[in-house]
This record gives C-alpha cells, structure tokens and sequence, in this order.
C-alpha cells in the first residue's frame, strides 16, 4: 500500500488558541480510518487542513505524495438548507458534476447520476425537494454529492450522527462497497465506536494533550467516548 | 404597434432585458441577494444622477457606480452577517449623493422621474444596440461558469467543500449582477428593478425544482410582462412600468396561492 497522507509534526493554532499539536501520522490509499475524539478537540479542523480548506501553522502536511491528481470528496458536519430550499434531490446531487462547462447534461452525467442516485437507495426520492426530505435522506443526498466526483478520499464528517440504526449500517455499508470495489480511501469522523469497529480499519483517535494512532485491532476495546 | 420605430427599439431593448434578469434573478434569490439587488440600483440612481450632472449618458453613469460599488461590497461584506448592515449604510449615502447630483445639475424632475421609474419608450437605435451587447454579455458570463455558480448559488457549503473558490465567484457573479440592474433600471426604474430580477425568480422558485427549470419560467415570467406591459402601454398611454409591475405581481399571487394549495 502506499500513502495517501503524511502528516509530520502538524500543529495548529486560531490567532487565540492552539487547536492541534504535533501530529504525526499517515493515511495509506485504499484504507477506512476513523477520526474519533471528543467535542472541540479538532477533528473538523484536521479535515479542513486536508481539504486544503486551511494551512498547517507548524509541521507539515503531504497529500498525495506520488502527485497524481487526487480528488476529494467531503462532506461537511453542518449544512443550512431551509426547509423551503426548493431543488429536487436529483438536481442537488448533480450540483457537483462539474467535469463540464455548459448547462446542459450529457447522457453519460445522466447515467452517472442515476447510477450514484441508485446506490445511495435515492432513485424514488429523487423528485422531492432536500427541503422536504427528512434528515436521513438528506444526509444521503449529501454523500451521494459528493460521490457523483468520483473522488478517490471520501471524508465524512459525522455522516451518520443523526441516522437510525438501519439507515447508519446502509450508509456505511455502501462506503464500504465502494472502498473494496474502487479501491475509495475512506476518512470517516465519528462518535460511534461501534460503527468505527466495525467498518474501518484504522482510527486515529484526537485527545486534548495527546493522539493514538493505529489499526482498528490496536484500539482499547473497552473505550467509551464522552 | 410594432409599425412604430420607437415601440419597436423599446420591445427589442425589453426582450433582450428581460432574457437578462430573469436567468440572473434565479441566481440572486438562491443567493438571498434580492437586498443588495435593490441597494445596487440605489447606487445605479446616483450613477445615472452624476451621469446627468457630467453630461455623460445615465446608463454609462449608472454602470460605473454600480460595478464600482458592486466590487467593493464584494469585499466587505464577505462574510453574510455583515452584509445587511454595510448595505444599508451604503445605500443611504448613494441615495443621498443621487439627490445631490440631480439638484446640482438643474434638470427638470421629468430627469429624475425617468431614472427612478424608467423610460423605456423613446429610446434610441444606439442605445438599443448598447442594452443588447451589455444583455450578450451577462448571458455569456453566466454561461462560462454556469455550472460553478449553480453551485455556489444552491450550496455554497457544498461548493467550497468541493474546493471551489467561493469568493471569486461571489465577486464575479457581483459584477454581473450590477450591470444586470442597471439595465434593467432603463425599462423599469431604478426604484424598481425588483420587478424584474427578483419576482420572475420568486415565481419560478414556486413552479420548479430544477435550475433550469426555474430558468425557463422566471424568463417567461419577465418576458410576459415587459411584452403585455409595453402593449397595454402603447394602448392606454400609461406608464409602462406601471403595467409590469402589476402583471408581475398579478403573476407572483397566483403563484403564491398555488403553492399554498399545493402543501395544505
Ligand atoms: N475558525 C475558528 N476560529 C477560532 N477557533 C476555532 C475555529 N474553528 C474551530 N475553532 C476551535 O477549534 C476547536 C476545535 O474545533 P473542531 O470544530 O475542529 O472540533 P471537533 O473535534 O470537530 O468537534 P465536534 O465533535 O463538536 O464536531 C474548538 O475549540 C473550536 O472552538
Ligand atoms: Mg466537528
């Protein structure tokens, strides 16, 4: 296998107060880390550094090593659409084909977005609104945006926070799917340790002094969060 | 009417205006910027004031302050909390600048009455072919980077997740949008281009669930009224504004009670 991410002695800081120290640890390609630690210890923060969203204040931060062009597919902890938000869950999905220019869909975008609309169980959802959608539909609508890139490093930030058990085993179960089938790194931030066991294969594990970082095998068994 | 050479500059001119601002409003009401869209054409009515007071045309006056300003909102008010509180403020300097111009520049109010409430009639061949290559060019600069902007516009939080770079494009969709509103301001007025950016946009907003969907109606919607409204003009001799302004508002209310009946 070979690195995706290496992170050397990262650290940073906010103009007030220093978020992330010393960090080092690598993210190979093709694997399911998941990203734990409490509230406010920086697990958002780390992901902004990786999708280039802010710059390290210390150490440093290799994406990609061998400089093939790697696309990124997130999907963010927070999203405000208001409940009279008026695109389809189709139309939402296909916001992130950009592969184009013009306004007009090709019958391969079409396909792609009616096969991403099938994995992500969608198909006959496709028509309602994202504000008419319940919460775990939404969330699915999101994950499947930022399929329809075809990225090669999916990161979920806390995907499945709000899903029932069933729904939360689907989601996961398709990044899954997609991590075998196309060989998808999978960066998936969460609180539920279960769900961390029993999808990934490594954790990194953000604690307010310290870090572990490891294959799923080596993390406590008795851990609890929060 | 047509037979006329100057009904037939104003339904050209109006044609072209109105394909114009209804594809933008779908983008400013996606954006929440229906505000700012108004304030740009208070700063458009001081441009047009200071156009008349130089001696230059009101439009190329109009389109100087707006672009000018239209950049410098951009930047600062990048972050949304701040943006209602500095477009207020700039917006009562314009108006009042506007005001200032005009009494300096000793026209008569028929000036002022034009500028805040449109002249479409009467227009001259040039000035039509200046409103055409201005409408091609916001057309083109929405066509470029249409599908970035859908995005921005309908996600802005997806958007920059995916790495697009979301203050440029806000800066650049500004820019279109102040050269939007000033002609717009030529068919209704400047205390008016609501009329035309936002309520198409609004209406379709209730119809559609696609962008282009939203496109096509909010277009229909504009062009239905400039087209009914420079008829029922040419056969009352009322003002032209006034007949849009109700035709889009007759159309916003049947949309509205539509979509009520639609989700009870
Ligand atoms: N832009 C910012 N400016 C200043 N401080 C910030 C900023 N963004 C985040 N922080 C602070 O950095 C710390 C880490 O925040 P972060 O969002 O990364 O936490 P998290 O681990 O994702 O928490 P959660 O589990 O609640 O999502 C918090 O104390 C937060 O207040
Ligand atoms: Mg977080």
């Amino acid at each position: 296998m070979t690195e995706l991410v290496n992170a050397q002695h990262l650290g940073l800081a906010f103009s007030n107060h220093q978020v992330l120290k010393d960090l080092s640890f690598t993210i190979e390609r093709g694997s399911m880390t998941s990203l734990i630690g409490p509230n406010g210890v920086g697990k958002t923060t780390l992901v902004r550094l990786l999708i280039g969203n802010l710059q390290p204040t210390e150490g440093q931060l290799v994406i990609n090593p061998d400089r093939q062009h790697l696309n990124i597919g997130y999907v963010p902890q927070f999203r405000n659409l208001e409940a009279e938000y008026p695109l389809s869950i189709r139309s939402f999905v296909s916001l992130n084909q950009l592969d184009r220019r013009l306004p007009w869909k090709t019958r391969k975008e079409r396909q792609a977005l009616d096969q991403i609309l099938a994995q992500t169980h969608l198909t006959s959802l496709q028509k309602t609104t994202v504000g008419n959608a319940s919460g775990g539909e939404k969330q699915k609508a999101y994950l499947a945006q930022a399929l329809i890139s075809k990225p090669d490093l999916l990161i979920l930030d806390e995907s499945t926070a709000s899903l029932d058990i069933e729904t939360k085993e689907e989601v996961m179960a398709l990044v899954a799917e997609l991590n075998r089938e196309y060989d998808l790194t999978v960066i998936f931030v969460t609180h539920d340790l279960e769900l961390a066991r029993k999808y990934t294969d490594h954790y990194l594990f953000l604690k307010h002094d310290q870090y572990e970082a490891g294959p799923m095998t080596q993390l406590d068994p008795n851990l609890e969060l929060d | 009417m047509l037979t006329f050479d100057f009904m037939r500059h104003a339904f050209v001119a109006s044609t072209f205006i109105a394909i114009t601002c209804g594809l933008i409003g779908v983008f400013v009401v996606a954006r929440n910027m229906s505000f700012l869209a108004h304030t740009l054409s208070e700063i458009g009515f001081a441009g047009a004031s200071f156009g008349v007071f130089m001696g230059i045309a009101p439009l190329n006056g109009m389109l100087l302050f707006t672009l000018l300003s239209s950049i410098t909102i951009g930047q600062m008010s990048a972050k949304e909390s701040r943006r209602e509180a500095s477009i207020s403020a700039i917006s009562s300097l314009f108006v009042g600048l506007g005001i200032l111009f005009l009494s300096l520049s000793n026209r008569n109010a028929s000036y002022a009455t034009n500028i805040l409430f449109g002249s479409i009639i009467g227009i001259s061949l040039a000035d039509v072919y200046q409103l055409i290559i201005l409408s091609g060019v916001i057309m083109l600069g929405l066509l470029l980077f249409y599908r970035y902007l859908v995005f921005d516009s309908y996600d802005p939080i997806g958007a920059q997740a995916q790495g697009l770079k979301t203050n440029l494009l806000s800066i650049y969709f500004l820019i279109l949008l102040a050269v939007s509103v000033s002609i717009a301001a030529q068919i209704v007025g400047s205390l008016l281009v609501f009329i035309l950016v936002t309520i198409p946009a609004f209406i379709a907003k209730y119809f559609a669930k696609s962008v282009p969907g939203m496109l096509v109606i909010a277009v229909g919607a504009a062009l239905l009224g400039v087209w009914l409204g420079l008829w029922f003009g040419y056969l009352t001799n009322w003002p032209v504004t006034f007949f849009i302004a109700i035709i889009e508002f007759g159309f916003y209310f049947v949309a509205l009670v539509y979509h009520r009946s639609l989700s009870r």
